[in-house]
């Protein structure tokens, strides 16, 4: 299993120089890829713009969209942004995209929340047949089984939204399920993600509850599900391993290089 | 701390226990409406492994308890005139109203605060508490104070039921099931001490009604069932205990807590009786709560979020067996055609927590006698029944385990085990191809593909077909309905002029010359086929390719004889199956793959559809149907899991009557071999790495 590290383009503070600082110490350190999370309405640098940065400073890290609400774009914008972000990162790009999860993204927007789940069929299969120069890894997320379907469907590979690596194993049973009833060969790759507050808990998961609010009551239980020991990263870590996690990513909650640095002293 | 505890059940006296032994300074009231003495229903059951949590969390209470318990191993089926008993169960039970009088005696000794027969209508007034505490059971007025917030969905759920009691202690769980001549009925008993068992009756509403009950008084419903189940009951009585017929509620919340309430056992959650795990749960919720409120003193809301997280995903998994066995005990009148041995194991393999190998580590005497009864020659011993030999019209596979090949990998696959190698689709004509990687029959060198399955030991079946709507798209490799770029499609046909998928071509209707020389092309394939020696055909009738396209009302919009309703829908995948076995030779087995049902909400295949399908196409001459469900549309929300298609498969076998195939994504030789011992299935599609499974064989004693 490879470990990636999350840049911290929606916690409260980033601005350009520490991603792009956080992006250098990733691509130096233990890390297999740096991913963006996305959301429109939420103080967050735009992820495509953000990894085109990190992409002109770093040489063999991954870069990862972990993932990017692709309704709220244009199926030709996205593939162009896709396609600009792996050319400036010399094909270093996977592109995670899934429906996300809040109203207030898509009236932003402008664009219909209902029918998001068709609109990103569509997407997809302009992306897979219709530009020819995209050459991207492709991972979709979601729980649902219209999800899963369109996941095995059109993608390269699962991301899995977070939770304990039971969560992640079942979800991952899915994955496989759906891949195999439509009759792609081989496996999907099987991505997972979680938080980590190493340096400030309080702040850490005070941001989750924040970023998460929209949820309800269910902002509390990831934050409750926040690693703030090392102890619990390597858990983690393992348990993922254990289950046929393929790539982890592991997303900061407070915008701290030093929580890059210590995560690094735990997986070294 | 102040804390309220709202019901004086097993998981509030409980909760109590452990905060008042935890040693901090909690004031602990548990307040209940009733009075110390009553209560409703026998006896609870406990499992083996629910005991060590409960030795664990108080030791008194665990000796005291587990002192008076009745405990028992076996699992008694009563059905045919037999008792097929099944042991190594571990099984104990004890009667309700000592458990809580167990309770209520260590919560006082504690200092718990314990008020009876007070009535809170007003959760407002417990807000002097710390924490509140709803334990106050299925209809918990806490929880309905705040459904909104705590997400609760109650449906009722699974047959009608009745909770007796009887002087009759029986020494195993028992299970009776009794046809009349208003439908069946069904008994759930245990003994609960030393004196007598607990005695649930259930039956379908609608047998319910036609037996009278539900006009039926306490007095006559009592006399009605002493009657149906006098020879189990051996002279003894049915007791009453304010004993009404009623439907199970079943409880799901998305949330346990809300501010500084929170919910634990029934209130929170409910799981079928059938699986008998309630008192368990509720208790283990208790546990947990207690331990996160330790983890977390002076911090509730914490500590209320860890239990939940604790809990919610093991409860979930018990309230998906539960349905799945109260699902099991509505249906049961199907599986009445089943022979008593088989009919056990179904029985007991019902949630989905039991398997064959769990039955045969439990009771290796029941699991061998199970799979010599399987294997059908009067052998004392014989192999599992994946590996046991299936005849079909004149043909033999010499196992039960299935493997799904490209024809261009079958030579590989041949060698590794599996009794039947099954190709992806094959195209009857250049136009049915799915991409340009799909084989056409008449392309295929069989004869050498044959022999190569023969000398592996596999016999060779080849799935035929047309892909429809869903043909001129990239390799799978690359994605599923992914258009082929515009220069390279060919022009589709399908039922109707409906798209599949995103920038797939609107295919052309197949008009009666179409469908004639598609008949034409089936039966040709076929011939060509058995010429070849091929030992079954598969029929492609799922996944919304062609002749699917026209069994579902989602892709059906045609006004001739082959749109409408669901038989004239059947009409033209009837006819080619009547074309193809004109030219098939009827001792091989001709088999169809369908989809027996839609995912979608509405305006899709139902099961019933499904079954009513297979049971026509096994009037048709179909030896064997091969379960599938969904895509006869992109956007389907399917129901993904392990297994996920054994349940249509076991009703399409058992309601349909017809010998059944079925994959979704069962990946051990144990799931198959439950699958197939409890006749859910007769053939199992294994979704393992042939290549890898064959290479780890030769590496070994090879």
């Amino acid at each position: 299993m490879r470990v990636g590290i999350g840049l911290p383009n929606t916690t409260p503070g980033a601005d350009g120089a520490l991603l792009l600082e956080w992006a250098r110490r990733a691509d130096a350190g233990p890390f297999s890829t740096v991913a963006v999370l996305d959301r429109l309405v939420y103080e967050s640098l735009e992820p495509f713009a953000t990894l085109a940065a990190a992409a002109a400073v770093t040489r063999r890290i991954g870069l990862a969209t972990m993932i990017a609400i692709g309704p709220l774009r244009s199926a030709a914008m996205l593939a162009k942004q896709a396609a600009t972000v792996n050319s400036i990162a010399g094909g270093r790009l996977t592109l995670g995209l899934a429906v996300g999860a809040r109203l207030d993204d898509y009236q932003a927007a402008g664009v219909d929340h209902r029918g998001r789940g068709a609109r990103l069929s569509e997407q997809l299969a302009y992306l897979r047949g219709r530009c020819d120069g995209l050459k991207v890894p492709l991972l979709v997320g979601g729980n649902s089984g219209a999800a899963l379907l369109r996941m095995a469907r059109y993608a390269d590979g699962y991301a899995h939204g977070g939770g304990p690596p039971r969560a992640f194993a079942s979800a991952a049973g899915k994955a496989l399920a759906a891949w195999h009833d439509v009759g792609r060969p081989g496996r999907p790759a099987l991505w997972g993600q979680g938080y980590v507050a190493l340096g400030d808990a309080e702040r850490g998961t005070a941001y989750l509850r924040d970023y998460y609010a929209f949820t309800g009551p269910f902002a509390e239980k990831i934050a409750a599900g926040c690693l703030t020991t090392p102890r619990a990263v390597k858990d983690f870590v393992r348990g993922y391993q254990a289950e046929g996690c393929d790539e982890l990513i592991l997303l900061p909650t407070v915008s701290d290089v030093h929580d890059l640095d210590r995560l690094a002293e735990v997986l070294a | 701390m102040k804390v309220t505890v709202l019901g004086a059940g097993p998981a509030g006296l409980y909760l109590a226990i452990l905060l008042g032994r935890a040693g901090r300074e909690h004031e602990i009231t548990v307040i209940e409406r009733n009075q110390p003495d009553a209560t409703f229903g026998w006896g609870v059951v406990f499992s083996q492994d629910s005991l060590a949590a409960l030795r664990d969390a108080d030791y008194p209470t665990y000796t005291e308890i587990t002192d008076t318990f009745a405990r028992w191993d076996a699992i008694d089926v009563c059905y045919r005139g037999r008792v097929l008993r099944s042991r190594g169960h571990a099984f104990s039970a004890i009667r309700r109203t000592l458990l809580l009088d167990i309770l209520q005696r260590r919560a006082a000794e504690l200092g718990v605060t314990l008020r009876f027969q007070v009535d809170v209508t007003d959760p407002s007034t417990l807000h002097d508490a710390d924490l509140v505490v709803g334990a106050d059971g299925v209809n918990s007025m806490l929880r309905r104070a705040d459904a909104q917030a705590f997400g609760s969905v109650l449906r009722p759920q699974g047959c009608k039921y009745v909770w007796f009691g009887t002087d009759l202690v029986f020494d195993a769980f028992t299970f009776v099931f009794k046809p009349t001549e208003h439908g069946l009925f069904q008994v759930h008993a245990y003994p609960f001490d030393e004196q007598r068992s607990t005695f649930i009756v259930e039956c379908r509403e609608e047998v319910w009604r036609a037996a009278g009950l539900d006009e039926a008084s306490e007095a006559d419903s009592i006399a009605f069932c002493e009657k149906l189940f006098a020879d189990e009951l051996a002279g003894h009585r049915l007791l009453s205990n304010r004993s009404l017929w009623l439907n199970f509620q079943r409880v799901q919340c998305a949330s346990w807590h809300h501010g500084r309430t929170v919910l634990i056992g029934d209130a929170a959650h409910t799981a079928h009786f059938s699986i008998g795990s309630g008192t368990k749960l509720a208790m283990e919720d208790a546990i947990a709560l207690a331990d996160a409120l330790e983890r977390h003193p002076e911090q509730v809301p914490a500590a209320l979020v860890e239990y939940e997280l604790e809990r919610q995903p093991v409860v979930e998994r018990f309230q998906q067996a539960a349905d799945t066995s109260a699902g099991y005990f509505e249906r049961v009148a199907a599986y009445t055609r089943l022979e008593p041995v088989q009919f056990a194991v179904n029985l007991l393999t019902r949630s989905g927590r039991v398997s064959h190998a769990n039955l045969t580590l439990r009771d290796p005497s029941f699991g061998r006698a199970a799979d010599a009864w399987f294997a059908g020659r009067g052998t004392a011993i014989a192999a599992p029944p994946l590996f046991t030999p299936l005849r079909l019209a004149g043909a033999v596979m010499p196992n039960r385990a299935v493997v799904a090949s490209r024809v261009s990998d079958v030579d590989g696959v041949a060698g590794a085990g599996f009794g039947l190698v099954l190709t992806q689709l094959v195209a009857v004509c250049p136009e049915g191809r799915v991409s340009t990687s799909t084989p056409v029959v008449s392309t295929v060198d069989w004869p050498a593909l044959v022999e190569a399955a023969h000398a592996g030991g596999a016999l060779l079946a080849v799935q035929l077909g047309h892909a429809g709507a869903r043909g001129a798209t990239r390799p799978a490799s690359f994605g599923v309905d992914v258009p082929l770029p515009a220069g390279e499609v060919w022009p589709l046909v399908a039922a109707s002029a409906v798209r599949y998928g995103p920038y797939s071509a609107v295919p052309r209707p197949l008009d009666a010359a179409g469908m004639a020389r598609l008949c034409s092309e089936f039966a040709a394939g076929a011939a060509l086929l058995a010429e070849a020696g091929v030992d079954l055909l598969e029929l492609d009738l799922a996944h919304g390719r062609l002749l699917a396209g026209f069994l579902s009302s989602l892709t059906n919009h045609r006004d001739d004889s082959n749109g409408g309703g669901l038989a004239d829908r059947l009409r033209f995948p009837l006819e080619v199956v009547s074309a193809v076995r004109s030219s098939w030779p009827a001792d091989r087995p001709l088999a169809v793959r369908l989809t027996v049902a839609d995912w979608v909400a509405r305006g899709g295949l139902t099961v019933v559809d499904g079954i009513c399908a297979a049971r026509a196409l096994a009037s048709a001459g179909v030896h064997l149907v091969h379960v599938e469900a969904g895509q006869s549309v992109a956007e389907e929300p399917p129901s993904y899991r392990r297994g996920f298609l054994t349940e249509l498969s076991d009703r399409a076998r058992n309601e349909a009557g017809v010998p059944t195939l079925v994959g979704g994504y069962l990946t051990t030789i144990d799931e198959a071999n439950t699958v197939l011992a409890a006749a859910r299935a007769d053939l199992c599609l294994l979704t393992l790495d042939p290549v890898a499974a064959h290479g780890a064989a030769g590496g070994g004693a090879g």
